[in-house]
């Protein structure tokens, strides 16, 4: 059986977030933190966007969280995204502070199973070669 | 701060000539009939015209389109509440000298246009939102709505979105431009189908044809105006965030900072508000910038809601053209927001006229509930 070409959206790395990426491939989900107030903040950029330091390096995140909060997308946006509604589209509060957007999987998508709040951990689900999209799923 | 309250006045608004469903229309030829019909309603003439302002387009394309050769360009656009931010430019550029009679048009073939615009792969939002399918407001506001039932009790918020989408329509009934034309009973809420839960189809804006301009002009103009001037008492904007992601608090847009800040200016309190135009993009937007402006406290927007306290006949006028639930939402809003207020002071709006209305309180809501602007209207 021959998959099917993926045509959804794709993000075009920045060169602030190359790194990113390339770890989101090896199935790692990194983040970018402030030296100075040692918070760790999303999306990555070379400006810690709380107290304006450019002395910022990437920290490994643990891929926890809790569910911030959530919708089920049942009319999909684009003809792309057919196929997967009903869909859960999710912002996650990570253990290490930051809130990322992403998609709820594994999940029934029914407002009965899913919990603002709720423990999440992150999977990785290659969606090209050289993409690798970090999604979460309830935790274990 | 120099107090500009009540030094410029709105003597001109319009929609273009047809709006709704406009399929032999483009978003330039909205924005030239609207701009042609508004400054015959302000009793002037194009040659008057030496401040332009816009959104979504720059006032390159609208002023080579127009013939305009502005002294004062404005293009600010933080989405839907630009327009009513550009009255707020408009005043400040008219007391610093740098234009007299400031042009605010909008077009937006929101349901026909040929092409979409394409967006920048740069932005966060492209890379981090977009992939997942955050794309288009119905599903980055749910997120909102589904935050807010997390803390304030779902059944209680979704009997207030509820409320809002009924009463929205009852005044859209008594509006001969608005898009829908049939009553929507709490059943037929309810019973509409899912776009993204928590929303329901009646939780979200119509998608529209439409263009809409707004003529501001100094005090001493206004007065030999063709109709009575509208009087812009106090007004503030501010944005916090763009994608949904990376709002602050999901349940609190920056109308809690424009909304007291434009009634200081005014010198006004909410009791003092006859008609309240809060920008409708989804039922959730107005239960929020309910008490981010003040008219209650967070948390309490659905006991504030109750009992059809906005319809017609209520004790608390809200939205009376049909909002953009009803009436008509061609991408972004604000303007028609403004130009419903002016007509309401103004006394124009027949079956819907809200008695004694000298007082309106304006506020548009931008982007991912990322933006807001808040006027404060009066008539004489």
């Amino acid at each position: 059986m021959t998959q099917q070409p993926y045509s959804k959206p794709l993000p075009t790395p920045q060169p602030e977030s190359d790194f990113y990426w390339e770890k989101t491939r090896e199935h790692e989900l990194w983040l970018r933190s402030c030296n100075d107030c040692n918070q760790a903040y999303f999306y990555p950029r070379d400006l810690c966007p709380d107290c304006f330091s450019r002395n910022t390096t990437w920290v490994q995140a643990s891929g926890r969280g809790t569910l911030h909060t959530f919708a089920i997308v049942h009319r999909a946006p684009t003809p792309a995204f057919r196929d997967d509604a009903p869909f859960v589209v999710a912002i996650v509060d990570l253990e290490e502070g930051p809130r990322m957007p992403t998609n709820l999987v594994d999940v029934e998508p029914d407002p009965s199973a899913i919990h603002v709040g709720m423990p999440v951990e992150v999977v990785f689900d290659d969606v090209t070669e050289e993409i690798t999209l970090p999604k979460f799923k309830p935790a274990g | 701060m120099a107090d500009l309250s009540r030094t410029a006045a709105i003597v001109g608004v319009a929609e273009s000539d047809e709006i709704g469903t406009v399929p032999n229309k483009s978003s330039l030829q909205h924005h030239m009939e609207a701009a042609a019909n508004a400054l015959d309603d302000a009793g002037l003439s194009k040659s008057d015209v030496d401040g332009l302002f816009t959104a979504g387009y720059s006032t390159y394309a609208t002023g080579d389109y127009l013939g305009i050769k502005p002294r004062f360009t404005d293009s600010t656009t933080v989405g839907g509440s630009s327009f009513i931010i550009h009255i707020a430019h408009a005043i400040a550029a008219i007391n610093a000298g740098w234009c007299e009679v400031a042009l605010i048009t909008h077009g937006q073939a929101g349901r026909s246009n040929r092409a979409p615009q394409p967006a920048d792969p740069s932005l966060p939002t492209l890379q981090y939102e977009i992939p997942y399918g955050f794309i288009g407001q119905p599903i980055n506001y749910a997120m909102g709505a589904t935050r807010y039932m997390h803390q304030y009790g779902e059944d209680r918020t979704r009997q207030a979105l509820a409320e809002i989408a009924v009463s929205t329509r009852k005044w859209a009934l008594m509006n001969p431009k608005a898009a829908m034309k049939d009553p929507m009973s709490f059943d037929d809420y309810h019973n509409s189908r899912w776009i993204a839960w928590p929303f329901h189809l009646f939780d979200c804006c119509l998608v529209t044809d439409a263009g809409a301009a707004v003529v501001v002009t100094s005090a001493e103009r206004a007065r030999s105006a063709k109709k009575p001037p509208v009087w812009v008492l106090g007004a503030a904007e501010s944005h916090d965030h763009l994608g949904i992601s990376t709002m602050p608090d999901l349940t609190s847009t920056v109308s809690r900072h424009t909304g007291p800040a434009a009634l200081g200016m005014a010198g006004l309190t909410h009791s003092d508000i006859d008609l309240a135009m809060i920008y409708d993009s989804f039922t959730y937007t107005v239960l929020i910038t309910l008490e981010g402006l003040g008219f209650c406290g967070p948390g309490e927007g659905p006991d504030f809601v109750a009992g059809q306290r906005t319809a017609p006949g209520g004790d608390f006028p809200m939205n009376t053209s049909g909002g953009g639930l009803s009436y008509t939402h061609p991408g972004m809003y604000g303007i028609f927001l403004i130009i419903e207020a002016v007509r309401q002071l103004r006394g124009e709006c027949g079956e819907r006229q809200v008695p004694d209305c000298g007082i309106s309180l304006v506020n548009g809501t931008g982007g991912a509930l990322s933006s807001t602007g808040t006027v404060v209207l009066a008539r004489d």
